[in-house]
């Protein structure tokens, strides 16, 4: 069996060794408690039952009253530190799992399906229960098992080796046996993912099920899906209960050969009993292997998922150092600088110690770029014969595309969808490394930049940005911490969300819901919108559909407004598929396949016969028609 | 069952103890007594074959349970409507269907088979005690009920703080699932590995809420422990000492020895499964919670699980409005249900085809009022577009028709019927929707397409997915309409999910279309062949468009606009963009 992924766990775990052994041992303890008690109470029965003095019973009667009480308070302590010791490596994992995917940022966005992150989430978990229902019983059985084997070879070999005997099958036959049915289950694993694309379906695809009036087609199909579950349920399950009758079996047998034995090899009537006894609650301790054995078959796919990630060709060096005090501080950057901290969401609850340094992203942030800025000559940002393939034998997202962004200059980029024009963006942004040609600011190439420095010299409104479950000022601090109330004020101004957030009874404190769900189509945009603008990055704001999903009036107020706010120094890129607006535009740029096919001014293209001539006749015509209609 | 076995199991944990303190006895003089031993292995062997069992049935029942209960569920979500589930959290209703439910099955083969033994064991055992040595009954009689009373105090303690820490641990698993989500976004604005920290932090702030409850939690652990251990150290301590006084035999101090623990045994492995079943209690009183009333009727509560045919049959009549709305959010008030048998007294006739109005007509939402007195008629072969800013009702407009949302003032009459008082599938049967953001099943295209005419012919299927200008999309596909989507429609593009969803309501080829901002978040070229599509699908056909963008407009006979609740009729489109078909000319009111 492959164990990379224990072994990863394992070195995650390398700090916490010393507090997982000492709870190994803390759960070894109690079970050698247990044994001891029963063993001790049948000696001093067998022995009272000889009648001898009572000072000689007195050492047994103060163990059995030790051993009853050590046994509770050790089974306490024991889960106590087995808990902390694990949840500490969960953290650890949680880090690491997280800095590993930041520091993968160079792929395109927005990739992963929420289930996959969900499940990347439990699976983080699956650790906990590794390293608590697996690894601490089964060093415990070890543990007692071994101190049981050679407590009985004291006394008799031939016991001892019955023993030993019991034990290994009670310890390895029965959890291999009891893994390998659990193994087995995974057969039901396909009906089960089916059975729950139904209930997706079922549940996010209800309104049209029933519009159809398919949905008692869809729902017998599921039913019979569920019922086809518990069948194969039921069939594991009798083969399954079946390991653990056998562990009752196999510990009755144990003692009971340790007692022949024992009686064969003329041990002494006193110890027989004792030997027994301990026979019967070692192996009954060793069957602990059996539910850790299962455990850790259910556990294995989850942490090879996550072992792979965390071994992963990924710079977990530069992802995992900034975990000092200054990197902490920065890392509150989401919320540091939120005036008024606190609050229902999750976000907010980070803020807690991040709150301390109020200068703290600022400064990173500001001498760095501070530094940069005065050494160079502001010449603005440039593509030269940029292309981008996804594939190696498939057509080119980018094909040798070269655009010039001087400071100030707003540039729109405008073609069919699928023209490469969120490959522009990503190329601008860092997100994807061109395979041929470069992306220059100031004339320095953007790959030598790092991934926090870039940002603050392009970022922008990209396509799928997520709204975090926080607060509306969270979630626009997000674009810059150090930001004052007024130009979070300016910034939601322009994007148009202003009014909406004044009439909201918690103001800027509105909690979004996850992922925005508590806002409309259209106040989340703004929303995104806003943020970007916030942002203010220091040479390129860029706009991927900034005004989607607002209507034509709202859309063309929003476009002119968020341009405004740009400023006279910096660049805005613009990327829509509306046309209205664009006539404020420096530059417009047509892309078709990933070529640009049309270049110029919103005045010149609208007299050149093309894309954008048709496109803007059609929206002309269509449009002059909607103010009509909308009065 | 699970009762009977636990009796049985009980009888042979005290037949056992005493064949072994028979064994033991004997061995302790130096003897082997086989008929002890044959009958200790044969209990042993009873015992096994009782655990194999209990498992077997408590697994099964656990299999029955949970098929029922998610038959259940996937019903009542389809039975309440798209309404009652807009203000339900997302996702979380098809992970409780779906993992969330398997939880139960610590209940059923953990805890409750525990349960029984709990009962069943220490009574055997004090019964076989009280004849065996009285005095030591007596000591497990008095610390017996210490090991519930501990642990219902504890427990109640124990379980609040679950439940706080339950709801933490979901924000806090709810702060690294958005935090992973958003780290695209993160990075856009160079946060990401600033977050790592922030990730770190929260993670071990999990930690500490976590040890503080656990610190709680576990003392119930520590008391059980105590109580049984301690009576184990009580009974044995003096036996040992009557021993000595003679006033005793060596077999029944070990039977005493033996059986103490066993009584102890179950309740504490009852209790230690306590907390694992809780887990599943929870997702069981999630999925009671969904299932309960006001919803449901209140016949449905004691239904036999499974019967989900049987539904049909008993299903509401009209339902009454909710009377607490949901806190969440813009959760209509109700959502009829979806099937309305029974409701066969008005016979489908020509009412079927009359001209719709609403009567003023209000629809009041949680907290707002989507629409306010709202009266209007749509003729047959009438074509009118509905327009509007974001979240003015328009949508509200085309889930009235459906069925979806039901007026809380005034009433739709199709044909001078009440839309209330109808079967409602049989009134959708005239109908094809296209939503605003249509879903895809996971199944092949052309069974999505099918959605609403599974009956239909190959040649019409190819039809619609023409008219739909989906060739060219389904050429692309490596199985061509054969091709199984992923789940939500995973692999198209937003713009073709539209023509997926307008290749549906064109093979439903229903009299009546309802369009939801058929053209947004589409980018030109996208938006060209949808409307192409929809021009072909409204062709001759009474329909309703809720429009965002204008394109839509010049297919239209009147313009409705819809703001703050109230609807008014706009002047024709002055710029027809092409003529395409005929468009009936003065139909506006």
């Amino acid at each position: 069996m492959n164990l990379g992924a224990e072994r990863t766990v394992w070195r995650l775990s390398r700090p916490y060794l010393g507090r997982l052994a000492g709870a190994g041992l803390l759960a070894a303890g109690t079970e050698l408690a247990g044994l001891a008690l029963m063993a001790t109470a049948t000696w001093l029965l067998v022995s009272a039952a000889g009648r001898p003095p009572l000072d000689t019973l007195t050492v047994a009667i103060v163990a059995v009253r030790a051993l009853a009480i050590g046994r509770g308070v050790l089974r306490y302590t024991e889960r106590l530190a087995g808990h902390d010791a694990a949840l500490r490596v969960v953290t650890e994992v949680r880090a690491r799992v997280f800095a590993t995917l930041a520091a993968a940022g160079r792929a395109p966005a927005g990739r992963r399906s929420g289930d996959l992150l969900s499940r990347l989430v439990s699976d983080v978990d699956t650790v906990q229960d590794l390293l608590l229902r697996v690894l601490v019983p089964a060093f415990a059985a070890l543990v007692v098992g071994l101190l049981a084997v050679a407590g009985t070879a004291v006394v008799s070999v031939a016991a001892a080796v019955v023993l030993a005997g019991g034990l290994l099958l009670a310890g390895a036959a029965l959890p291999a046996a009891a893994a390998a049915l659990t193994r087995r289950t995974a057969r039901i694993a396909p009906v089960r993912g089916a059975l729950a694309v139904d209930a997706v379906d079922l549940t996010h695809g209800a309104a049209e099920l029933i519009a159809f009036g398919a949905a008692r087609t869809a729902l017998d199909r599921a039913g019979a899906r569920a019922r086809e579950l518990a069948r194969l349920e039921r069939r594991m399950a009798a083969a399954g209960w079946a390991v653990d009758g056998l562990g009752v079996l196999l510990s009755g047998a144990t003692s009971a050969a340790v007692v022949v034995v024992a009686l064969r090899s003329e041990v002494g009537g006193v110890l027989v009993g004792v030997l027994a006894v301990g026979a019967l609650t070692a192996v009954e301790a060793a069957l602990a292997l059996v539910g850790a054995a299962r455990q850790w078959t259910r556990l294995r796919p989850g942490l090879n998922r996550v072992a792979e990630l965390l071994t992963g060709p990924a710079d977990l060096a530069v992802a995992t150092g900034g975990t000092g005090v200054g990197g902490t501080r920065a890392g509150a950057g989401v919320d540091t600088t939120a005036p008024a901290p606190g609050g229902p969401a999750g976000m907010s609850a980070t803020s807690g110690d991040g709150t301390g340094g109020p200068a703290d992203p600022t400064g990173r942030a500001g001498t760095g770029a501070g530094r940069r800025g005065a050494a160079r000559r502001r010449t603005g940002c440039r593509l030269e014969q940029v292309t981008v393939r996804y594939r190696a034998d498939g057509p080119p997202a980018l094909d040798r595309v070269s655009l010039d962004l001087p400071p100030g200059r707003r540039v729109a980029v405008v073609g069919p969808s699928g023209a490469g024009k969120s490959t522009l963006l990503a190329v601008l942004t860092g997100a994807v490394r061109p395979d041929h040609g470069r992306v220059t600011l100031d004339g320095v190439d953007i790959c030598e930049r790092s991934p926090e420095e870039l940002p603050r010299a392009v970022s922008g409104l990209l396509a799928d940005a997520h709204v975090f479950h926080a607060t509306v000022r969270e979630n626009l601090l997000l674009g810059r911490g150090t930001a004052t109330e007024d130009e979070l004020t300016a910034a939601a101004a322009a994007a148009g969300l202003l009014d909406w957030v004044r009439r909201q009874p918690a103001g800027w404190e509105t909690v979004v819901g996850e992922d925005g769900g508590q806002l409309s189509g259209g106040q989340r945009q703004r929303l995104v919108l806003a943020r970007a603008l916030l942002a203010a990055p220091t040479d390129v704001l860029v706009l991927d559909e900034p005004t989607e999903g607002l209507d034509p009036r709202a859309a063309d107020r929003v476009l002119a407004s968020a341009t405004a706010h740009a400023g006279p120094t910096r660049t805005v890129l613009l990327v829509t598929h509306r046309l209205s607006g664009l006539d404020a535009y420096d530059e417009i740029v047509v892309l078709d396949s990933g070529r640009i096919v049309q270049r110029g001014s919103h005045a010149e293209l609208i007299h050149q016969p093309g894309w954008y001539r048709d496109q803007w006749q059609r929206q002309v015509t269509t449009e002059l028609a909607y103010p009509a209609a909308c009065g | 069952m699970l009762a009977g076995l636990g009796v049985l199991t009980a009888g042979l944990i005290v037949a056992q103890a005493g064949a072994l303190a028979a064994v033991l006895a004997a061995a302790a003089g130096g003897r082997l007594d086989r008929t002890a031993l044959a009958g200790f292995l044969g209990s042993v062997a009873g015992r096994a074959a009782l655990a194999w069992a209990r498992g077997a049935v408590a697994a099964r029942a656990a299999a029955a349970v949970k098929a029922a209960l998610r038959a259940d569920l996937l019903d009542a979500v389809v039975r309440r409507g798209p309404a009652w589930l807009a203000g339900q959290p997302a996702g979380q209703l098809a992970t409780l269907v779906g993992r969330g439910l398997d939880a139960l099955d610590a209940y059923f083969t953990g805890y409750l088979p525990q349960l029984v033994l709990g009962v069943t064991v220490p009574l055997a055992v004090l019964a076989r005690l009280t004849y065996a040595d009285w005095s030591s009954a007596m000591v497990i009689a008095v610390t017996l009920p210490l090991v519930p009373v501990f642990g219902a105090l504890l427990g109640w303690q124990a379980q609040a703080a679950t439940e706080r820490q339950w709801r933490r641990l979901r924000l806090l698993g709810g702060h690294f699932l958005d935090m992973v989500t958003g780290l695209p976004t993160l990075r856009v604005f160079g946060r990401a590995r600033a977050q790592v920290a922030v990730v770190r932090r929260m993670a071990d702030q999990h930690r500490v809420a976590t040890m503080r409850t656990l610190r709680v939690a576990f003392l119930s652990a520590l008391v059980l422990e105590l109580v049984a251990t301690l009576s184990v150290a009580l009974v044995a301590v003096p036996v040992g000492l009557r021993l000595l006084g003679g006033g005793l035999t060596l077999q029944t101090a070990l039977l005493v020895l033996l059986l103490a623990p066993e009584a102890f045994l179950p309740l504490r492995a009852a209790g230690s499964q306590f907390h694992a079943s809780q887990e599943g209690l929870t997702a069981l009183d999630e999925a009671l919670a969904l299932l309960a009333p006001p919803t449901a009727p209140p016949e449905r509560a004691s239904r036999t699980p499974g019967t989900v045919a049987d539904d049909a049959a008993s299903a509401p009549a009209p339902a009454p409005p909710l009377s607490t709305p949901p806190a969440r959010s813009t959760t209509p008030v109700w959502s009829t249900g979806w099937v309305r048998p029974g409701m066969a007294d008005r016979p489908l006739g020509a009412w079927i085809e009359g001209e719709i109005r609403f009567e003023s007509v209000t629809v009041a939402y949680a907290r707002t009022t989507a629409l306010r007195d709202v009266s209007l008629t749509i003729r047959p072969g009438e074509r009118i577009a509905i327009v509007g800013p974001s979240g003015a009702g328009k949508s509200t407009l085309l889930h009235l028709l459906l069925g979806f949302v039901t007026p809380t003032a005034g009433r739709i009459t199709v044909g001078g019927v009440d839309l209330a008082g109808v079967d409602l599938d049989e009134w959708r049967r005239r109908l094809a929707w296209v939503p605003q953001r249509p879903h895809l099943f996971a199944a092949s295209l052309a069974d999505n397409i099918r959605l609403g005419a599974p009956e239909a012919s190959a040649e019409a299927l190819h039809a619609a997915v023409r008219d739909a200008v989906l060739d060219e999309v389904v050429a692309l596909l490596p199985d061509g309409l054969d091709t199984r989507l992923g789940e939500r429609g995973h692999g198209l593009s937003s713009g073709q999910r539209q023509r997926v969803a307008l290749a549906r309501a064109l093979l439903r080829d229903a009299p009546v279309v309802l369009l939801d901002e058929p053209t947004a978040r589409l980018d030109s070229g996208s938006e060209a062949a949808v409307l192409a599509a929809t021009r072909r699908l409204v062709a001759g056909r009474t329909a309703l468009l809720v429009a965002h963008r204008p394109a839509l407009l010049a297919e239209v006979d009147r313009v409705l606009r819809v703001e703050d609740g109230r609807v008014t009729e706009e002047r024709r489109p002055a710029v027809p963009f092409t003529a395409v078909g005929a468009v009936p000319e003065g139909s506006a009111a």
